[in-house]
């Protein structure tokens, strides 16, 4: 198995500081903002992104960060072994009339992100839904696309894509598997 | 993992997953929109021979707020008072296609019967089955206990948490689950009730016993106090002198509460005798876990039914 580095750990923090600026600029500021990161890897880039943005804008991290676990949407769950849910946080302020931005690592099938809107659904009526991800590696199966991506990365469908992140796994770095 | 028969069936590791599954689902159940879409399209059916409000009442909501079909069937005004057999029964739900049955029954090992007789395809999840075993309660009561000890419980087991069960032993259903899931978990647990009510079976798996309350709380430095409901119907024999007996010497009350302290939680699993094991002050006492073991039914339940019916070829 052959496996090479794509984003190195200055890339990761390079691309989520342009991710958080990216939001604010699209959203003309930080007001309404809810961030829900997908666990786990996508709840750990959501709270980078919402600790760049607490740098530049006045905002109380607990009422803008959150997390989404898409556990029990998912359409695959009669075919691959059961999987334990995560912890889903929304902010005290609800979702309603807020804008969401749904933050995952990689973006694939799209399958993930179709299960999240479902998720969203349950907790409210937000004004709009954005998605930032910090690999778009395309084969799309669904017609999802990103806001904001980190890094466009053409892959074959065989090769496989690891986001190891400190918080997580020790190291921090974007490998592609092959 | 495809039946639910015995706690005995569940690892350490397994009973933690499900209680952090709970954990999610009680979050479900506590805001606007009750329902997940996850067992869309399955059928559960609750297969009830013996009467029940709490467990039948939980299954049902569990099921229908995973997305579930629910088909409840209960024993009296069925085709088994016409004389059918378990057999036959299992057969007419496995010919419309149940995914799941929840069974309880008055024969000890009825669910085993079912899980393991090819009757049906789908899982089996014992409800409670004669004097054998009720593992949903277990992992409720655990669930519940956990959540008490624990601000943040996710993940953690009962390690060095002590319980007494206190009461019919020997008819209990919920104690001998309890007993195998609470030390699988870590817990230490005693048994108290009258002699003619302990097995020496269960005795020897507990880390202690006594034939006398007072003398457990004086003892045993409880965490937790475990009620049993004096089950009259299984009152066959003599086995305490009169009901007024019991509740002096094993029935918890005012002042049996006030030795405990204010640490001890106290649990039944309902239905309660109030008079006879646990009076007023003790089931509604501050430290009284007893409602939440109901609103936390729901959850477990949810989370068994997940477990089971969720997953594919790798299981």
């Amino acid at each position: 198995m052959q496996s090479r580095t794509v984003l190195t750990s200055s890339d990761i923090d390079r691309a989520v500081t342009r991710i958080s600026h990216e939001i604010l600029e699209s959203n003309q500021g930080s007001q309404d903002l809810v961030i829900l990161g997908i666990p786990t890897r996508g709840a750990i880039l959501a709270k980078r992104i919402v600790d760049t943005i607490a740098k530049f804008e006045s905002i109380d991290t607990d009422a803008v960060l959150g997390t989404l676990d898409i556990t029990m949407h998912r359409d695959d769950l009669a075919s691959k072994p059961t999987r334990n849910p995560a912890k889903t946080v929304i902010p005290a302020g609800g979702l309603d009339g807020k804008v969401v931005v749904l933050v995952d690592d990689v973006l694939f099938s799209g399958r993930t992100i179709r299960a999240a809107l479902d998720a969203l659904g349950d907790y409210g009526r937000p004004s709009a839904v954005r998605l930032a991800v910090l690999i778009d590696r395309g084969h799309r199966e669904l017609p999802i696309r990103a806001d904001f991506v980190g890094k466009n990365l053409p892959t074959s469908r065989d090769e496989r894509i690891r986001v190891l992140l400190t918080e997580s796994d020790t190291e921090n770095e974007v490998v592609i598997e092959a | 993992m495809k039946h639910l028969v015995s706690v005995a069936d569940l690892t350490r590791e397994a009973a933690i997953a499900i209680l952090d599954t709970s954990l999610e689902m009680s979050e479900v159940n506590d805001r606007d929109i009750k329902k997940l879409p996850t067992l869309r399209g399955k059928t559960v059916v609750n297969l009830f021979f013996e009467d029940s409000t709490r467990t039948r009442i939980s299954f049902e909501v569990a099921a229908k707020r995973l997305s579930a079909d629910v088909i409840n069937f209960a024993a009296k005004g069925s085709s088994v008072s016409k004389g059918e057999s378990l057999k036959d029964t299992a057969q007419t739900l496995e010919a419309i296609g149940a995914d799941a049955v929840v069974i309880r029954h008055h024969a000890s090992g009825a669910a085993h019967m079912l899980a393991n007789s090819g009757w049906v395809k789908g899982s089996v999840i014992n409800a409670g089955d004669g004097t054998h075993e009720h593992p949903t309660q277990a992992l409720l009561d655990a669930f519940t206990l956990r959540s008490a000890i624990h601000t943040d419980a996710r993940g953690k087991g009962l390690d060095g948490v002590s319980v007494a069960i206190v009461g019919d032993i020997a008819h209990s259903r919920v104690a001998r689950s309890n007993l195998v899931l609470l030390k699988q978990l870590g817990a230490k647990v005693y048994l108290v009730g009258p002699p003619t009510l302990l097995p020496n079976a269960l005795v020897k798996r507990a880390d202690g016993f006594s034939y006398s309350l007072d003398e457990a709380i004086s003892t045993f430095k409880l965490d937790a106090v475990m009620m049993l409901r004096v089950q009259l119907e299984r009152m066959t024999a003599g086995f305490f002198p009169s009901e007024r007996e019991y509740a002096r010497i094993w029935g918890l009350n005012a002042d049996r509460l006030a030795l405990l302290g204010s640490e001890t939680f106290v649990m039944h699993p309902g239905p309660m005798n109030r008079g006879l094991e646990i009076d007023a002050a003790a089931a509604d006492s501050k430290n009284s876990l007893v409602l939440k073991q109901v609103a936390n039914g729901v959850s477990v339940r949810m989370a068994v039914l997940y477990h089971l019916l969720s997953g594919g070829e790798n299981e």
